[in-house]
C-alpha cells in the first residue's frame, strides 16, 4: 500500500497507547522489579586507572567475605564480543583502557554485602600512558589501545587501520572537491567541537541472570534488542542460540545506552558458578553514566566553496571521533557520519573522511541521533555562517541548496519523494521567519536560528524484522515481536497496522514482545527503524492473516476470492451485505457442511528485510541506495538571551518532519516534543566533563538535564511525503526529532548579538566570553579605522 | 538494631521490622512489594521515587523507613480505587503523557499531592509541582497538560 488519500480506519489515529495502563498503575515490571526466590545480587569492580596492565587481581577476602557466593574476573569471560567490531570483552581480561571498566563482579546475599565485598578485591596494575582526546590519540607514538586490532574480526564494510588508534576510516570521493574549490567564489572553513554526553534514561542499567542445571541461560534484561543480546551471548559463552533466553519487556528510556550488550556479559557467568539461582546486576547512577554508553565526543572541520548564487560546489569534511575504549558500536556511528556528511544538501563535488578514533575514555555507543545531532551542529552552523557572508537569507540559502525530488546525496544516491522544502516552509512560517525578534527588557537580546537535519538506519544492508500473529478463536488476536516499546510507541503503531488489515478494533490486539524463545526475530530496536521495519513485517504478517481468511471464507460463502473482503470483523461479499461470516468462524479452520474441518488454526506470518540496500564503494563511499530510506525535517527556534548572566531561554522551537504517514500522529508528535527537549539539553547544558578519562559529573546533582522549567513553547508540523517502500508510506521519525535543535540555537545565539560558539554545551559562561572577544575586536576595528 | 514501625500505605495497616538505614523506598519497594515507585538515581534528584506522606509528595529514596511510622502513605497502586482510574491516570494516558513510563508513578503522585491541595492550579503552578520530577522522555509539555486536563475534571 501507499500513502495516498486513502481513508483509513486506524491508520493516522491518535490511539492511546496500548501499554499506558500498566505504566500508570504501576503494574508494568521493569527489570528491577522483578524479584524471584533465591536471587541474589551483584556488583561490579570498577577500574581507578585509565589505562594499563592488570598484574594480579586478589579476590580471596571478597571470596571469604560472609555472604558473597560467587567473585568473577575476566579469566571467566575472556572471549572477545563486538557488534560490529569485535574489541570488547565483558570484563577486562589483561587490560584496562578506561575508569570505570569492569575488572571484576560479585555476586551475594544482599546489594550491601556485594558493595562491601568489592571493596574488598586488590587489583594490582602497572599503569600504561593514555590518550584523552582524539589529536593525541593520532599522533604518530601515540600509546595504542588496541596493538592486536589487526587480528579482530570486523563487518567488511568498516576499514580499521592497524598499528594505528584508528578503528575506523569511512570516507566519501564524489566527484572532484579540487576542481570545485577551483571554481568557488567564496571558500569557508570552520571547526568545531562536540563534547560526551550521557543518554541518561530515568532507568538505570538492569539485568537478571539464570543458568538452570540443564545449561539454559535465562536473562531478563532492560535491553533495546533482545536478538542481538542473545548472539552476543552465544557468541561469548559458547552455548548454541536455543540455550539461550533473554527476555525484555519494559524499558525505562533507552536513545541507544541499552542497544547491544552492557551488562549482561557479567550477569551471566555469576549465574553460571550459582547454577539454579538468579542473579541481579542493577547499576547505580553514577555507573550507569560511566560504565555503559556514552555519546562520542566529535571535532568536525567543515570546508565549503559557494558561488555568489549561493549555490555550493564543494565540501571537504572531516570527523575525529573520540570513541572512547571500545568501538565495537563506535565504529558505525562513524560512518554514519561519513555517509551523511554534508547534511541533508545536493552538493556535486564532495570529500569526507570520518576517523573513529580510540580514546582511554569511557565507551561511545549508540546515542539518539547515531552521529546526526554531531555533524549537524557543525554543517548547520556553518551554513549560516556562509549564507552570512554572502548576505543571503540562511533559509534562503538552504532552499537553494536543500535535496529535493531527483537531487543526490553524498553517495550519488538519487532521492525521490523529498519534503525537505515543505518542512523549511512550513517550520519557517511557524517561527515567523524573517520577522525579528525584539526583547522588551534592555539588558536581554532575542534572536531566531534554523536548522535543517536528515538521517537514514545505520543498519546492516540485511537486518531483518519478523511478526507472527495469532488469530484467537474469538478474533482477538496475539502479535508477537520481538520489536521493543521503549516509549516510543513501537506497539501502539504495530497493533494499529494489524487492526486496519484485518478490521478488528486496537484493543482486541495484544502485543507480546520480546521474548527469544517465542517472539520471532528483531535485528535491533534502534535507528528509528521499526514502524519501518517491523512495521513492513506486521503488515506482512496480517496480510498473512487476511488471506488464509479470504480463502476460507470465500470457499464459506461460494463466492470467488477477488469478490470477498475484510470488513468491520467480518469476511463478507462486496457486493452482497448480508453475505458475510465472522472471522472468529473461520480462526481455528473450517468447518464442512460434512462436519470435517480443513486448514486449521490461522496463523500469520511476516517477514521483512529494506529491499536492495547495497554497500558503498571500500574507496569513494559511492552507492546508489546505501540506506533503506532518509528521515528528513527542521527546527526554527527564537531565544532570549540575558546579556548580563550569559543564560539562553528557549522561547519557541517550531519543528517540521517528513514522516511519510503519522501512524499515529500524537505519538509522533510526543515523540519530536520529548527530542526537542532532549536536543535544548544538549544544547544548552550537557557535558560529561572529564579529567585524564575520569568523568566528574556522573550524577543527575552535577550532570543537569532539562526539567519542565526548561521547556519552551513547542508547535510540531507532520509533514507526509511517502516513503514508498514504507507500511502506508511511513519512515521513522524518533532519532530525527532532537538533531536540529542544538545548531539551531547556535544560529539563533548569533542572530541575537552577532556572536558564534563553536563548541557544545552553549554555557553562560562561553556566551559572556564570547561578547567580550566581540567588543574587543569591535574596539580594535574602531583604533585602526 | 531493627526497629518496628506502624503505617497505612494506600489505605492498608501494616506493621513491619526494618534496620534504621532503610530507606522509605527500598521498603516500598522490596518489603512491601510496591514496585510501581521507582529508583532513578538514589539521591533525591529525579524524582522517580515520589511518593505522598501524610499529604506532601516526597522523595521516598531520602526518607528512612522509620520515619514513616504512624503516617498515611500513598503510592501509584493506591491511585486507581476499586479499578476505577484516577482522573489523572486518564489524563496522562488520553494526553499521551507517558512514553516509556519509568518517571510516571513519580509524576503522577507530584500531581496528585498538588491537585489534593490545589484542585485548580495554574500553569505556574503545576510547573512548580513537577519541577523535581524529571523526564527524558516526553519534553513534559504533555504533562502539564494532562495535569490541567486532570485538574478542571475533577
Amino acid at each position: 500500500m501507499n500513502g495516498g488519500k486513502q481513508v483509513y480506519n486506524y491508520i493516522g489515529e491518535n490511539v492511546r497507547r496500548v501499554d499506558g495502563y500498566e505504566k500508570v498503575t504501576g503494574c508494568a515490571k521493569f527489570a528491577d522489579d522483578l524479584q524471584m526466590p533465591g536471587m541474589l545480587y551483584a556488583k561490579i569492580k570498577k577500574s581507578s586507572i585509565a589505562h594499563g596492565r592488570i598484574l594480579s587481581i586478589d579476590t580471596s577476602k571478597a571470596e571469604s567475605f560472609k555472604g558473597v557466593k560467587a567473585v568473577i574476573t575476566g579469566k571467566d569471560v575472556p572471549n572477545r564480543v563486538g557488534l560490529y567490531l569485535e574489541d570488547k570483552t565483558f570484563l577486562a581480561v589483561d587490560r584496562v583502557r578506561f575508569i570505570g571498566e569492569a575488572v571484576a563482579a560479585v555476586a551475594a546475599e544482599t546489594q550491601e554485602i556485594a558493595d562491601e565485598a568489592v571493596e574488598l578485591i586488590d587489583v594490582q596494575y602497572e599503569e600504561m600512558p593514555a590518550v584523552f582526546n582524539a589529536f593525541d590519540a593520532l599522533k604518530v607514538g601515540a600509546p595504542l589501545l588496541h596493538e592486536n586490532l589487526g587480528n579482530y574480526k570486523y563487518g567488511s564494510i568498516f576499514f580499521p587501520e592497524p598499528g594505528t588508534n584508528i578503528s575506523n576510516h569511512y570516507k566519501i570521493r564524489k566527484g572532484d572537491v579540487e576542481k570545485g574549490f577551483e571554481k568557488a567564489d567564496m571558500i569557508i572553513e570552520n571547526k568545531f567541537y562536540v563534547p560526551h554526553i550521557q543518554h541518561a534514561p530515568l532507568e538505570n542499567h538492569t539485568v537478571i541472570a539464570l543458568t538452570e542445571p540443564t545449561g539454559k541461560i535465562t536473562v531478563w534484561s532492560a535491553c533495546q534488542s533482545p536478538y542481538a543480546v542473545r548472539r552476543a551471548l552465544s557468541v561469548a559463552f559458547k552455548v548454541p542460540l536455543n540455550k539461550i533466553r533473554v527476555v525484555s519487556h519494559y524499558v525505562g528510556g533507552g536513545f541507544g545506552c541499552k542497544a547491544g550488550t552492557t551488562l549482561e556479559g557479567i550477569a551471566i557467568p555469576l549465574s553460571r558458578r550459582l547454577c539454579g539461582k538468579p542473579v541481579k546486576l542493577s547499576f547505580t547512577r553514577e555507573e550507569d553514566m560511566v560504565c555503559t554508553f556514552i555519546r562520542q565526543g566529535c571535532h568536525a572541520i567543515i570546508k565549503t566553496g559557494v558561488k555568489k548564487d549561493g549555490r555550493i560546489v564543494a565540501e571537504e569534511n572531516t570527523f575525529y571521533w573520540e570513541g572512547g575504549a571500545y568501538t565495537e558500536y563506535g565504529v558505525n556511528i562513524t560512518r554514519a557520519g561519513g555517509y551523511a556528511s554534508t547534511g541533508p544538501y545536493d552538493i556535486p563535488n564532495v570529500k569526507a573522511d570520518s576517523y573513529c578514533v580510540y580514546t582511554n575514555q569511557p565507551v561511545g555507543g549508540p546515542y539518539r541521533g547515531f552521529g546526526m545531532s554531531e555533524i549537524h551542529f557543525a554543517i548547520e552552523q556553518n551554513l549560516d555562517m556562509i549564507a552570512i557572508k554572502l548576505g543571503m537569507d540562511p533559509v534562503e540559502f538552504r532552499k537553494v541548496n536543500a535535496l529535493k525530488d531527483g537531487g543526490h546525496t553524498v553517495t550519488n544516491q538519487e532521492l525521490h519523494n523529498v519534503g525537505l522544502l515543505e518542512c523549511i516552509e512550513k517550520a519557517a512560517k511557524e517561527i515567523k521567519w524573517g520577522e525579528a525578534s525584539i526583547s522588551t527588557i534592555p539588558y536581554k537580546a532575542r534572536g531566531k536560528g534554523f536548522a535543517c537535519m536528515y538521517k537514514a538506519p545505520s543498519m546492516p544492508n540485511n537486518a531483518g524484522s519478523s511478526a507472527v500473529i495469532k488469530l484467537n478463536e474469538d478474533a482477538t488476536a496475539n502479535l508477537l515481536i520481538s520489536a521493543i516499546d521503549l516509549g516510543q510507541g513501537a506497539y501502539t503503531v504495530l497493533a494499529q497496522i494489524v487492526a486496519e488489515v484485518l478490521t478488528i478494533p486496537v484493543d482486541s490486539i495484544s502485543v507480546i514482545a520480546g521474548d527469544t524463545d517465542c517472539t520471532p526475530y528483531e535485528w535491533q530496536t534502534v535507528a528509528s527503524r521499526i514502524t519501518y521495519c517491523c512495521g513492513n513485517a506486521v503488515l506482512k504478517a496480517a496480510e498473512d492473516v487476511k488471506r488464509q481468511l479470504i480463502k476460507l471464507g470465500s470457499i464459506k460463502l461460494a463466492l470467488p476470492e477477488e469478490d470477498v473482503e475484510l470488513k468491520d470483523g467480518f469476511v463478507c461479499s462486496k457486493i452482497y451485505a448480508d453475505r458475510k461470516i465472522p472471522i472468529e468462524n473461520l480462526s481455528l479452520g473450517l468447518t464442512m457442511p460434512d462436519g470435517s474441518g480443513v486448514h486449521g488454526p490461522i496463523i500469520g506470518r511476516g517477514s521483512f528485510i529494506p529491499p536492495n540496500v547495497r554497500d558503498t564503494d571500500k574507496e569513494t563511499g559511492q552507492g546508489d541506495k546505501p540506506v533503506a530510506f532518509w528521515s528528513i525535517g527542521c527546527q526554527g527556534v527564537e531565544i532570549e538571551v540575558d546579556k548580563e548572566t550569559g543564560r539562553i531561554d528557549v522561547l519557541k522551537v517550531a519543528a517540521a518532519y517528513d514522516v511519510g504517514k503519522a501512524v499515529n500522529p500524537q505519538l509522533a508528535k510526543a515523540q519530536i516534543e520529548g527530542g526537542i527537549v532532549q536536543g535544548i539539553g544538549s544544547a544548552l547544558f550537557e557535558q560529561l566533563l572529564m579529567e585524564d578519562g575520569r568523568v566528574l559529573n556522573p550524577s543527575f546533582t552535577d550532570y543537569k538535564i532539562p526539567a519542565v522549567s526548561d521547556v519552551p513553547e513547542m508547535v510540531v508540523n507532520l509533514v507526509e511525503v511517502p516513503e514508498i517502500t514504507g507500511p502506508f508510506g511511513a519512515r521513522g521519525v524518533g532519532e530525527a526529532a532532537m538533531v536540529p535543535t542544538a545548531p539551531a540555537i547556535a544560529n539563533a545565539l548569533y542572530d541575537a548579538l552577532g556572536i558564534r560558539v563553536n563548541t557544545l554545551p552553549i554555557i553562560p559562561e562561553k556566551v559572556l566570553h564570547a561578547l567580550k572577544e566581540k567588543r574587543i575586536n569591535e574596539c580594535k576595528a574602531d583604533i585602526y579605522d | 538494631m531493627r526497629h518496628t514501625i506502624s503505617f497505612v500505605i494506600n489505605g492498608e495497616a501494616f506493621t513491619v521490622d526494618v534496620e534504621p538505614n532503610r530507606t522509605l523506598l527500598k521498603m516500598i519497594r522490596e518489603d512491601l512489594n510496591l514496585t510501581g515507585t521507582k529508583e532513578g538515581c538514589g539521591a533525591g534528584e529525579c524524582g522517580s521515587c515520589t511518593v505522598i506522606v501524610d499529604k506532601k509528595a516526597v522523595n521516598s529514596c531520602m526518607m528512612l523507613a522509620v520515619e514513616a511510622d504512624g503516617r498515611e502513605i500513598t503510592t501509584v497502586e493506591g491511585l486507581a480505587k476499586n479499578g476505577v482510574m484516577d482522573s489523572l491516570q486518564e489524563a496522562f494516558m488520553n494526553n499521551a503523557a507517558l512514553q516509556c513510563g519509568y518517571c510516571t508513578p513519580g509524576m503522577l503522585m507530584s500531581a496528585k499531592a498538588l491537585l489534593m491541595r490545589n484542585p485548580n492550579p495554574t500553569d505556574d503552578e503545576i510547573r512548580e509541582a513537577i519541577s523535581g520530577n524529571l523526564c527524558r522522555c516526553t519534553g513534559y509539555k504533555t504533562i502539564v497538560d494532562a495535569i490541567k486536563t486532570a485538574s478542571s475534571a475533577e
